[in-house]
């Protein structure tokens, strides 16, 4: 099945003053894996096409899907779909899309998550999915690079996870220019200090996931080998 | 009614040389599924073997000193972007089988860091294919594939492995790494080749 799915928007959410999730609900959605992702088809009244990839950003539940757009500077696509789509209103969507950078809940070990800005929209779906089996996940912990703390996406997520205090789920939030006041880690990019954790180490297993923009991806990931980590345990997903 | 209204699109460039579904760029994205391999060409080797035994290997000297060529060519990539006039220089694929002793019809490139693809040979003959080492005058960076990557501009960009080491010519096809992982078998973007259900 390559079929075109037609979904219609439910709501749209903030999650930064630019960046919006989508809430859509999709005829006949399989479903799918936290990770995956899938192609939004837009047609013009003339008939001219524009297809996108979007992460999902949540796992999945029965029709409804989510997807989380940051609009780019001059984009065709992602300012039409943040800002001027109308609520009630159609795309067409193809997926689910993906088989390697997918975190399969029945999969034991523990999953380090790190996200540079809007890559953190398919390991949202992934910590969503963890957060679902309760005491019987595995331990999770999120390394989440962000320029300050309006760019913080999943707000009400990361502040469950926080106030949860659960030793098995953790997120750190990793401000690379401003930090919100009193903030316990220094302002700077991402350093090997952020990812050597004890339970997530090479010898723990730890499987990782590493997404965002391309510069972010080969330090993020790069550290994570000379941490000792196989690179066939570094999964990767790359921005532009 | 419209599906989705108030969307006009986006025009101005040349369409005819767009494969279906795909949009240009004119930045380079990049797409790997894990870390990028550190390669040094001072131990590089790029070896080619087939099915009867014979192999020839080459290192980083011999092979600049190989007949290059010089490249430009349009570029498409699965996650759908496109971009157009890329200028490369390296060896044809024409140059490194030519003395092969082979009777097979499939080529399976292994690359550093595991990442493998799958090819027919008839993809990769008569001017078709590269192993490239430099991106618009410059040595490709690592991101991109350096030293060496393989250079199939007809199929989706993920067949133009990264970090390619060697080829080995088989007999029998074999899917690689995202042909296994839901891609499609032979990544045709005219045909619009992307999964395993097109």
């Amino acid at each position: 099945m390559s079929d075109w799915r037609r979904a219609e928007l439910r709501a749209r959410t903030p999650e930064s003053t630019t960046a919006r999730t989508l809430h859509l609900t999709v005829d006949g959605w399989p479903g799918h894996l936290p990770g995956q992702h899938v192609d939004v088809r837009l047609t013009a009244d003339d008939g001219y096409r524009a297809v996108r990839s979007y992460s999902l950003s949540a796992p999945a539940d029965g029709d409804r899907i989510e997807i989380s757009v940051q609009p780019a500077p001059f984009g065709e696509v992602s300012p039409y779909l943040a800002e001027d789509f109308p609520v009630g209103a159609g795309i067409e969507v193809k997926g689910p899309l993906g088989g390697w950078f997918v975190w399969k809940p029945e999969r034991p070990g523990p999953v380090l998550l790190v996200a540079g800005g809007s890559g953190i929209a398919p390991l949202a779906a992934m910590l969503r999915a963890r957060l679902d089996l309760g005491d019987a996940g595995p331990p999770f912990h999120l390394a989440y690079s962000l320029r300050d703390p309006g760019q913080r996406w999943f707000g009400a997520l990361l502040d469950g996870i926080a106030e949860a205090e659960d030793p098995a789920v953790t997120a750190a939030c990793l401000y690379t220019r401003t930090a919100p006041p009193g903030h316990p880690r220094p302002v700077g990019r991402i350093t090997a200090a952020d990812l050597d954790l004890p339970g997530f180490r090479p010898a723990d297993g730890a499987l990782a996931f590493v997404c965002g923009p391309t510069a972010f991806v080969e330090k993020a990931a790069n550290l994570l080998v000379h941490l000792g980590h196989r690179p066939d345990r570094v999964r990767t997903e790359r921005f532009g | 009614m419209s599906l989705s209204p108030g969307f006009s699109g986006r025009r101005g460039f040349d369409t005819s040389r767009l494969p279906p579904g795909q949009y240009p760029t004119y930045d380079f994205p990049v797409l790997s599924a894990g870390p990028t391999p550190e390669v040094d060409t001072a131990d590089w080797e790029f070896t080619v073997a087939s099915e009867t035994g014979w192999r020839a290997t080459w290192t980083w000297e011999q092979f600049l000193a190989l007949p290059q060529q010089d490249v430009t060519t349009d570029l498409h990539c699965v996650t759908r972007w496109s971009k157009f006039d890329t200028r490369w220089r390296g060896v044809s694929l024409d140059v490194l089988l030519a003395d092969a002793e082979t009777a097979a019809d499939f080529v399976i490139a292994h690359c550093h860091g595991g990442y493998t693809t799958n090819l027919p040979l008839e993809d990769v003959l008569d001017g078709r294919a590269w192993v490239v080492h430099a991106y618009d005058g410059f040595p490709l960076s690592p991101e991109h594939g350096g030293p060496a990557r393989l250079l199939v501009p007809h199929l989706y960009l993920w067949k133009s492995a990264k970090w390619v080491r060697g080829l080995t010519l088989s007999p029998v096809d074999e899917p690689g790494f995202w042909e296994a992982a839901g891609y499609h078998n032979h990544g045709d973007p005219w045909r619009e080749q992307r999964t395993w259900q097109d």
